[in-house]
C-alpha cells in the first residue's frame, strides 16, 4: 500500500489576522504558519490505513508539500514522528499564500511517478476554503476522487470509504485503487508527536527536495479583502436573577422554542 | 499496600534448622534462617528497566525504610509513595504503563528525608519521557503538551494575546522591545499570570507595586514563551528544550541587569535548568526581590488588613530552592495581618498538586486519589482558622480557590501575596 499525503501550511487562526496594505490579501509575512488541521487528519488516517493494511513491509506513507514558508521541514519532521515513512518538499519561488491551483499542479507533477495507491489529503483548508486541492490533483492524475471522508479501509486493490453528507447522511463507497481521498476527519483523533521524538528525528531525517515548475495561477483576482463588519449586537439583561429568568423564559416562548 | 501483584509463582517460605551458605554453616539458635526469600519469586526486570534509564538509577537504592511514605503528600490522599513504587516495581508492576507514574508532583519532600537519596525528581521525568515517546500519556496532559508546543503556553491561548493583560493593570507596563534601551529588571511574567483571570489579578498587582517603587522594568510581551519546566518534569524533555532555546535566544536580544519572575517554577527553570543550556543571568523570585525593597515598600503599606492569614510554601520556592523567609517577611510587613502557620509548613510544607505536570492531570489524579491535594490543603488552612490562604505561585490561586469551593470552605479567601500588598498599598 503506497499512500501519499499532500499537505499545506496555512495562517494560524488563533493569531490576529492582518490584512495587507492593499486590502487585497492577508499580510502573510506578519502571520505565523501552521499545518492545516484537515491535513493533520489526513496524515493520521494514512498512518492508520497503513497500520491496518497488515502489509508493513511494502506499505509506506509519504508526506509531501509545497514549501511556501521555508519552514516546511519542521512540519515534515512532525509527520515522520507520527508514523510517516518518507517526506518530500517542493521548492521554488512559491510565496506564502500560494494559490491552491498552483499547489495542486506542483503536487500532481511531483507524485505522478510515485505510483500511489491512495492519495489522501485534507478535504479543505481554512485559508481559501475552496476544497479544490484534492479534486484538482485527481483531475491532473486522472484518478477518481471522494471527498468529506471519515474513514478508509483498503484491501486487495479496493478501498471502502465513508463519506459524510449534509444533514447527517452517510454513505459508503467502494472504490478501485488508485484513488484520491479528501479527509474530513480521521477515525481517531490525530496522535500527539512528542517534541522529544521530533527533535530526535530532525537530527537524521532526510527530506527529499523536489524542484517545482512554474506557478499556474488560480485565474482569479481578489479585489478587496476586509474584516467582517458586525451587523448587530447582543442585548444584555442585568438585574434581579428571578426577573431576568422570567424575561428569558418569556423570550423563549415568544420565539416558539418552548412548547 | 497490596502484595502478591503479578507474582510469577507462589513463594514458599521455609524456615530451616540448619543452613549452609557458600560452604559456611551459619546455623545457630540466634539465626532464623529462611530458604527462598519471597522477593526471589518475582521478576525484577521491571525494576531494572527503570534503573537502567539515565536518571532512574536511584530507584534501586531504596531499602524500604518508608520515611518517604510518612511525608508523601499523595500518600495522605491515596496509596502511594516512592517506597511503595519501589516495592511494586520490584514485584513486577510496570511503572511505564501504571497510573502511579503520573501521580508524583515532584514536590521533593521524599528526597528531603530519604537516607538513600532515592531521587523521584530524576526518576519520574526519566520514566515519563519513555512513556511519552511510546504514546502512553493521559489525554489532559497531552492536551497541555500540544497547546504548549502550538501556542507557547499550556492554556492554549493565542501567543499574540500574551500581553493583553497589561491593559487592565491601570499602570504602565513597558514592553522591553518598545523601550529600545537597557532596563534594570526584566520581569518574566509567566503563562498563568499572563492569561488566567486570577493570574492576571496578581500580575496587575505586581505591576502597580513595581511602579510605586519606581523600579525600572520591562516585560517581553508577545515574545515571552512558557518556561517549560513542568512539561519537562511531566516527561516532555524535548518540548522543554525547544522552549528553553527560544526563550534564551529572546533573553539574549535585550540588556538587563537582573530578571524577576512571578512564579517559583520559572524561578527553578531559570536558576537551575536554563544555565545547563547556556543561559547566564541572575534571577529572583518576586518575594526575595521585594524584600530587598522593603524599606521603601513598608511606608506604602497604609491600609491595615485585619485578617488571619496562613501561608502555603510553594514546593519549588521552598524545598527546591530553599526560600522560606521572603514570603513571610512580606506578609509580616502588611499592617493588621495575623500570620498563623499550618502544621505542614516550610521544609515539610504540603503540596498543592500542581507541580511536575499535576497542573494538567487534575481529573486523572482525582480518579486515583480520595481527594485532590489542593482540597486536603485548604481543609488544613480552614482547620487553623485562617481567613486567607496566601500563596506566591501562579498555579495555586485557581487550584486552591476551586478546592475551597469543592470542600465547602467558601469563606476561605485565596490570595497571592502580591494582591495583599497591593490592597494594603492602595488604601
Amino acid at each position: 500500500m503506497n499512500i501519499i499525503v499532500p499537505i499545506k501550511q496555512i495562517p494560524n487562526l488563533t493569531d490576529e489576522l492582518e490584512i495587507n496594505s492593499d486590502g487585497t490579501n492577508l499580510d502573510h509575512d506578519a502571520l505565523q504558519y501552521v499545518l492545516n488541521e484537515f491535513d493533520e487528519h489526513a496524515i493520521e488516517e494514512a498512518v492508520l490505513t497503513k497500520e491496518s493494511a497488515g502489509d508493513a513491509v511494502r506499505s509506506a506513507v509519504t508526506v509531501i508539500g509545497v514549501d511556501t514558508t521555508g519552514e516546511l521541514d519542521s512540519v515534515l519532521h512532525t509527520a515522520l514522528a507520527k508514523g510517516a515513512d518518507k517526506v518530500a518538499k517542493i521548492s521554488g519561488d512559491f510565496p506564502r499564500g500560494t494559490d491552491s491551483h498552483t499547489q495542486a499542479k506542483l503536487i500532481a507533477d511531483a507524485i505522478k511517478n510515485m505510483s500511489p495507491d491512495i492519495v489522501m489529503t485534507g478535504v479543505q483548508a481554512a485559508d481559501d476554503r475552496d476544497g479544490q486541492i484534492g479534486p484538482m490533483i485527481a483531475a491532473h492524475l486522472g484518478l477518481p476522487y471522494v471527498g468529506v471522508v471519515t474513514s478508509v479501509a483498503a484491501k486487495d486493490g479496493k478501498a471502502v470509504v465513508h463519506k459524510e453528507y449534509a444533514g447527517g447522511v452517510m454513505a459508503e463507497f467502494e472504490v478501485t485503487l488508485p484513488m484520491v481521498v479528501g479527509v474530513q476527519a480521521a477515525h481517531q483523533p490525530p496522535r500527539y508527536a512528542p517534541v522529544s521524538k521530533i527533535r530526535q528525528i530532525a537530527k537524521t531525517a532526510k527530506v527529499d527536495d523536489i524542484s517545482g515548475g512554474d506557478p499556474v495561477g488560480s485565474g482569479s483576482n481578489v479585489r478587496k479583502m476586509f474584516k467582517p463588519e458586525s451587523a448587530g449586537h447582543a442585548e444584555m439583561w442585568d438585574g434581579d436573577p428571578a426577573e431576568v429568568a422570567e424575561k428569558i423564559v418569556g423570550m423563549i416562548r415568544e420565539k416558539g422554542l418552548l412548547k | 499496600m497490596a502484595v502478591g501483584l503479578d507474582k510469577i509463582e507462589p513463594g514458599k517460605i521455609i524456615e530451616k534448622e540448619h543452613l549452609i551458605v557458600e560452604g559456611m554453616d551459619i546455623s545457630g539458635h540466634w539465626n532464623r534462617m529462611f530458604e527462598q526469600r519471597v522477593i526471589w519469586d518475582y521478576d525484577v526486570d521491571k525494576l531494572e528497566k527503570v534503573a537502567a534509564l539515565p536518571g532512574g538509577e536511584s530507584l534501586n537504592w531504596c531499602y524500604g525504610c518508608a520515611k518517604c511514605t510518612a511525608v508523601c503528600p499523595v500518600d495522605i490522599v491515596g496509596d502511594y509513595s516512592p517506597r511503595k513504587i519501589h516495592r511494586k516495581t520490584q514485584m513486577g508492576i510496570d511503572l511505564f504503563s501504571s497510573p502511579d507514574l503520573w501521580l508524583c508532583t515532584t514536590c521533593m519532600n521524599c528526597l528531603r528525608v530519604c537516607p538513600k537519596e532515592v531521587n523521584m525528581i530524576n526518576i519520574m521525568p526519566a520514566v515519563r519521557e519513555q512513556a511519552v515517546l511510546e504514546g502512553y500519556v493521559p489525554a489532559e496532559l497531552q492536551k497541555a503538551f500540544e497547546d504548549t508546543a502550538k501556542h507557547g503556553n499550556p492554556l492554549g491561548q493565542p501567543q499574540r494575546k500574551r500581553a493583553d493583560w497589561i491593559k487592565k493593570a491601570g499602570v504602565p507596563v513597558p514592553i522591553i522591545k518598545d523601550l529600545k534601551r537597557p532596563v534594570d529588571i526584566l520581569w518574566y511574567v509567566g503563562s498563568y499570570p499572563s492569561y488566567h483571570p486570577r493570574g492576571i489579578d496578581a500580575a496587575s498587582a505586581a505591576a502597580r507595586i513595581f511602579n510605586a517603587l519606581g523600579i525600572d522594568f520591562g516585560i517581553l510581551g508577545i515574545e515571552e514563551k512558557d518556561d517549560g519546566d513542568s512539561q519537562r518534569l511531566a516527561g516532555e524533555k524535548g518540548l522543554f528544550e525547544m522552549l528553553a532555546e527560544e526563550n534564551i535566544a529572546t533573553f539574549g536580544k535585550y540588556e538587563f541587569n537582573r530578571m524577576v519572575v512571578t512564579g517559583p517554577h520559572e524561578f527553578n527553570a531559570f536558576k537551575n535548568e536554563y544555565p545547563k543550556l547556556g543561559a547566564d543571568f541572575k534571577v529572583f523570585h518576586y518575594t526575595r526581590f521585594l524584600v530587598e525593597h522593603l524599606d521603601k515598600l513598608k511606608p506604602l503599606l497604609k491600609k491595615p488588613i485585619n485578617l488571619k492569614v496562613t501561608f502555603h510554601d510553594p514546593c519549588y520556592l521552598g524545598r527546591h530552592n530553599g526560600e522560606y523567609e521572603a514570603p513571610r517577611e512580606l506578609l509580616r510587613a502588611i499592617p493588621g495581618i495575623e500570620l498563623v502557620e499550618m502544621g505542614r509548613c516550610r521544609e515539610n510544607g504540603y503540596c498543592c498538586g500542581g507541580g511536575g505536570g499535576g497542573m494538567w492531570l487534575d481529573s486523572f489524579s482525582k480518579e486515583h486519589t480520595t481527594m485532590r491535594l489542593s482540597e486536603r490543603r485548604v481543609r488544613e488552612a480552614a482547620e487553623y482558622g485562617a481567613d486567607v490562604l496566601a500563596v506566591c505561585c501562579p498555579f495555586e490561586v485557581s487550584r486552591f480557590e476551586d478546592a475551597a469551593k469543592s470542600t465547602g470552605n467558601d469563606k476561605l479567601m485565596v490570595k497571592d501575596i502580591l494582591e495583599l500588598l497591593d490592597e494594603s498599598m492602595r488604601g
